[in-house]
């Protein structure tokens, strides 16, 4: 259940941005994550469920982009889509490959609500 | 209002990591994270290495454990210095619990140091502690399996050990599937087929170690 420890962190970081921002209330969140985290799409749901209860993200939408495996071969240069298990080079068999997508972990943006600002400050 | 965010979500756990590095690196202690199964042999594998090298440096270990003392005890019993991390329920290690575990320690007096992580095959993987290699264990009770079931911890090892072995004959434990699935997922990693408890192997795996630490001081 790293899904937990996760979502802590992308709670966090989430609400100081929308704090900094004057903002009342987090409508959204966008997270990316590579498919090689194994985070599960339902245990992030359910860790978001129960970390944003009473805060600013409470009730907001959790938007999740899984990315699957990618990586680029060091022998021959062919940049190959793979699966969790495989990465070896499908063009010349090189186990010399390197990871280029799969392990993102970042929040890409929120939508958040603001205070309508010209209304509450005059007198 | 939208706005655009573009941070890592490990991004506090990975900067701590990196400075637990920078330290461990200034006073040129190289340091292991263990990751395996819960009674995979992680007590014994750090016990029957720091036995075989014992000589050429002085350890120490931190001990992660949901709950309880047993097995920093067990280490500080071998006079090798231990601090116990209990994680109250956290299933993996976390960067700011290895910088805490830190600061009771004599890292002027200690060259090698063992993480032993929480029992756990998918939590710990991603987690940065701040590490020079990461070492999975297997135990063959577990089954050969285990690297199709849980590809990403195989995946980001430096070493792979495969424990127990003095166990093979009673689990049917199919070494030719265990090894080729080990090829596919990690081909550069080194495998070391060892019985912690009963001396196998440890030999082999203690003179990689060693090497590795060699060429960290050479680097330092
Ligand atoms: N037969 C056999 N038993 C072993 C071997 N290595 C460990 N054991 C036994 O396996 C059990 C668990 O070993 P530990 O070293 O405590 O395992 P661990 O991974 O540290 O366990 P936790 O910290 O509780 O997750 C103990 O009873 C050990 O004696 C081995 O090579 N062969
Ligand atoms: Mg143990
Ligand atoms: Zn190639």
């Amino acid at each position: 259940m790293h899904e937990f420890s996760l979502m802590d962190s992308v709670l966090s970081t989430v609400e100081e941005s929308a704090r900094q921002a004057g903002a009342l209330r987090v409508l959204s969140i966008d997270i990316v994550i590579g498919d090689l985290i194994q985070a599960v799409e339902e245990a992030m749901d359910f860790a978001f469920e129960a970390l944003s209860e009473g805060t600013i993200c409470e009730g907001a939408e959790l938007n999740m982009t899984f990315v699957k495996p990618k990586s680029v071969c060091q022998d021959c240069g062919c940049e190959f889509e793979h699966d969790v298990f495989h990465n070896k080079c499908p063009d010349c068999g090189s186990i010399f490959t390197t990871l280029i997508q799969g392990k993102e972990l970042y929040i890409d943006k929120i939508e958040v609500d603001m205070p309508d600002e010209p209304s509450n400050d005059q007198t | 209002m939208e706005l655009d965010i573009g941070k890592p979500i490990m991004e506090k756990n990975d900067t701590i990591a990196q400075e637990n590095r920078k330290l461990l690196d200034e006073k040129q202690v190289f340091v292991i994270n263990l990751m395996a199964s819960p009674g995979s042999g992680k007590t014994s594998t750090i016990l029957a290495t720091i036995s075989a090298l014992s000589e050429k440096y002085k350890f120490a270990v931190i001990e992660g454990d949901i709950a309880s003392q047993v097995d920093s005890l067990k280490i500080k019993e071998t006079g090798v210095p231990c601090v116990q991390i209990n994680t109250g329920g956290i299933c993996h290690l976390e960067s700011n619990m290895i910088k805490k575990a830190l600061e009771p320690l004599d890292l002027d007096n200690i060259d090698v140091l063992f993480v032993e992580n929480v029992g756990n095959l998918v939590c710990t993987t991603d987690f940065d502690l701040g590490e020079n290699v990461k070492v999975v264990i297997l135990s063959v009770p577990e089954g050969d399996d285990k690297p199709v079931k849980y590809p990403n911890i195989f995946q980001v090892a430096d070493a792979v050990l495969l424990n127990k072995v003095d166990t093979m004959c009673v689990f049917d434990f199919d070494q030719d599937a265990f090894e080729k699935s080990l090829d596919d997922l990690n081909p550069l990693a080194p495998m070391f087929k060892i019985s912690a408890t009963k001396g196998e192997g440890v030999d082999d795996w203690a003179s990689w170690l060693d090497s590795e630490i060699e060429s960290f001081r050479g680097r330092n």
